[in-house]
């Protein structure tokens, strides 16, 4: 019974794994073509760095984008968040609904005229207004977590840090962030996750010289076909950041979700 | 209230506001360059005549029901055989959950790599001998299909696991043991009490999996690239080549407010079936 159970357990790891695994590995061996021929070696890698503008514009790119929508949610999202959880203000609710309503909207149909709103404002073929439009999708998620993890803190702390001779907003940032931070963190590697790996948006909104990583794979399949050894670079390339984020904060992330869900 | 400005401000730019223009772009002859002119309704009016719209609502629906039925019966399995906790078993979820880290990009340029014609699969097939000769992974209109699907498992199963995993945890242990005392089979407490129990989480995983479906956008633009022959091109992507291949915004407009309708009815539907449940 025990030894089927670890069996099949280790039977299935392996078939997911395996893809992984098995690119990580085709991504050093060499290849007829490349800068190296045979062997293990990084001849891939260095290939895909020269290849069109190079792997690292698409990278950098992509970085900006995660970056400033990351920073762009946390910010927004953490003084939104404790708006909703300690004050009352008009138009609260209708806020709070407005914002949850982004995720009964699918994103899709927002596309088209998000396009002609981000021309308006002059930030088409912008990573900017990119980032904008991404942070604007993580931010029910984050709202809402957000929300729910400064309720959870006691008013007490605040209220010692305010006898104490804090501002409200100093309170807020010495003493009620702190407290929050599995939340900050689930919030900060959604939004790290979704901005790496969105495509839709950044093909429509961007344009050569502001490509980001998702689509320098899609024309690295379109130019390079059988030659999957190179593909193979790109996407480890592309993979290492999200699963860093995702090792490093593993222990918090079930944690910060779990603390929304109950709250809920 | 101050610190409610930034979340107001974008919401009201970014959602908001693109919500009516949406409406407004569908009643106008609205061309990428050049001023927009009303002429309701012909971007509606021409739908049915958009054969390329037609037959990618039946490929998406399509699409959508064999995902919906293999992932969440996959990871239902998935959730059942981790769901106690022994030595070793936060290996095995994270491994099934693994995937759904990686990107939707990387993991498609990972499964081309995998669908080349005499490729790694296919060498492995044979060795086997489960295969003849190479297979064309991608080649003809129901091949690319599942091999789609099987990437979107692949990536989603153990995402769903986890979601099923939680309503799993949630039903407490002196069920089981008031349900074992009676004598009841291991199919009887899964069929009788399990699966009631479940039903919330359950039909949680299937919102999420159907509206992500309906929207599928990412698998068919790298993997398949619509093809062959346009065969694999979704709902999205014909919004897509309307507003930026065809320079018609008007009418990807349209379609849009017309999904967007739909979609937000069936979410309306599914919540309520949802909060019956609860």
């Amino acid at each position: 019974m025990r030894v089927g159970w670890y069996s099949t357990g280790a039977a299935l790891s392996i078939l997911f794994l395996f893809p992984l695994l098995w690119g990580g590995y085709e991504s050093f061996q060499g290849q007829a073509g490349s800068g190296q021929e045979t062997g293990f070696g990084f001849g891939n890698y260095t290939a895909m760095a020269e290849y069109g503008e190079g792997i690292a514009t698409y990278l950098r790119n992509t970085a900006a984008v995660s970056l400033m929508t990351v920073v762009g949610t946390l910010v927004v999202s953490a003084l939104g968040g404790y708006a909703f959880a300690r004050f009352r203000f008009p138009g609260k609710e209708i806020l709070f609904l407005a914002t949850l309503a982004i995720l009964m909207v699918p994103y899709a149909t927002i596309l088209i005229p998000l396009y002609v709103v981000l021309g308006e404002l002059g930030l088409q073929n912008s990573l900017v207004g990119l980032s904008l439009v991404l942070i604007m999708f993580q931010l029910p998620f984050a709202i809402f977590m957000m929300r729910n993890s400064f309720e959870a803190v006691p008013r007490e702390l605040e209220e010692a840090a305010l006898v104490d001779g804090c501002t409200r907003f100093g309170a807020f940032v010495r003493v009620v962030i702190p407290n929050a931070a599995p939340g900050l963190l689930a919030t900060f590697v959604y939004a790290f996750l979704f901005a790496w790996d969105e495509l839709l948006f950044a093909t429509a909104l961007t344009e050569q010289d502001a490509e980001t990583i998702p689509i320098g794979i899609r024309n690295f399949i379109g130019n390079y076909n059988e030659e999957y050894d190179q593909l193979m670079a790109a996407g480890v390339v592309s993979t290492i950041p999200v699963l860093i984020a995702f090792f490093a904060t593993q222990r918090w992330l079930v944690k910060g979700l779990t603390a929304g869900a109950v709250k809920g | 209230m101050l610190y409610a400005a930034p979340t107001a401000a974008i919401v009201v730019v970014f959602f908001l506001v693109p919500l009516v223009v949406v409406f407004w772009m569908s009643a106008n002859r609205w061309r990428i360059l050049g001023s927009p002119t009303f002429n309701f309704p012909d971007n509606y009016t021409k739908i049915p005549d958009n054969q390329l719209f037609l037959d990618s609502v039946s490929f998406t629906l399509k699409y959508t029901a064999i995902t919906t039925v293999l992932l969440s019966g996959i990871a239902l399995a998935l959730a059942l055989s981790v769901q106690n906790s022994r030595p070793g078993v936060g290996l095995f979820r994270t491994a099934y959950f693994l995937p759904g880290v990686v990107g939707f990009a990387a993991a498609s340029l990972l499964f081309y790599a995998f669908y080349t014609q005499s490729g790694p699969l296919d060498d492995l097939l044979i060795d086997l001998g489960i295969a003849d000769e190479p297979i064309n992974w991608l080649g003809t209109p129901n091949a690319a299909l599942f091999s789609t699907i099987g990437m979107v498992i692949w990536r989603f199963a153990g995402f769903n696991m986890l979601i099923l995993l939680t309503g799993l945890q949630a039903i407490p242990l002196d069920v089981y043991e008031a349900a074992r005392s009676d004598g009841a089979s291991r199919w009887q407490t899964f069929r009788y009490i399990t699966l009631p129990l479940l039903r919330p989480t359950i039909a949680l995983m299937l919102v999420l999996s159907i509206t992500g479906s309906l929207l599928a956008f990412d698998q068919f633009f790298i993997l398949t690239r619509g093809g062959p022959d346009g065969t694999t091109v979704s709902m999205v992507m014909v919004i897509f080549r309307e507003g930026f291949t065809r320079f018609d915004l008007g009418s990807a407009a349209a379609i849009s407010v017309l999904l967007l309708i739909v979609l937000v009815l069936l979410n309306v539907v599914q919540l309520r079936v949802l909060g019956r449940n609860r």
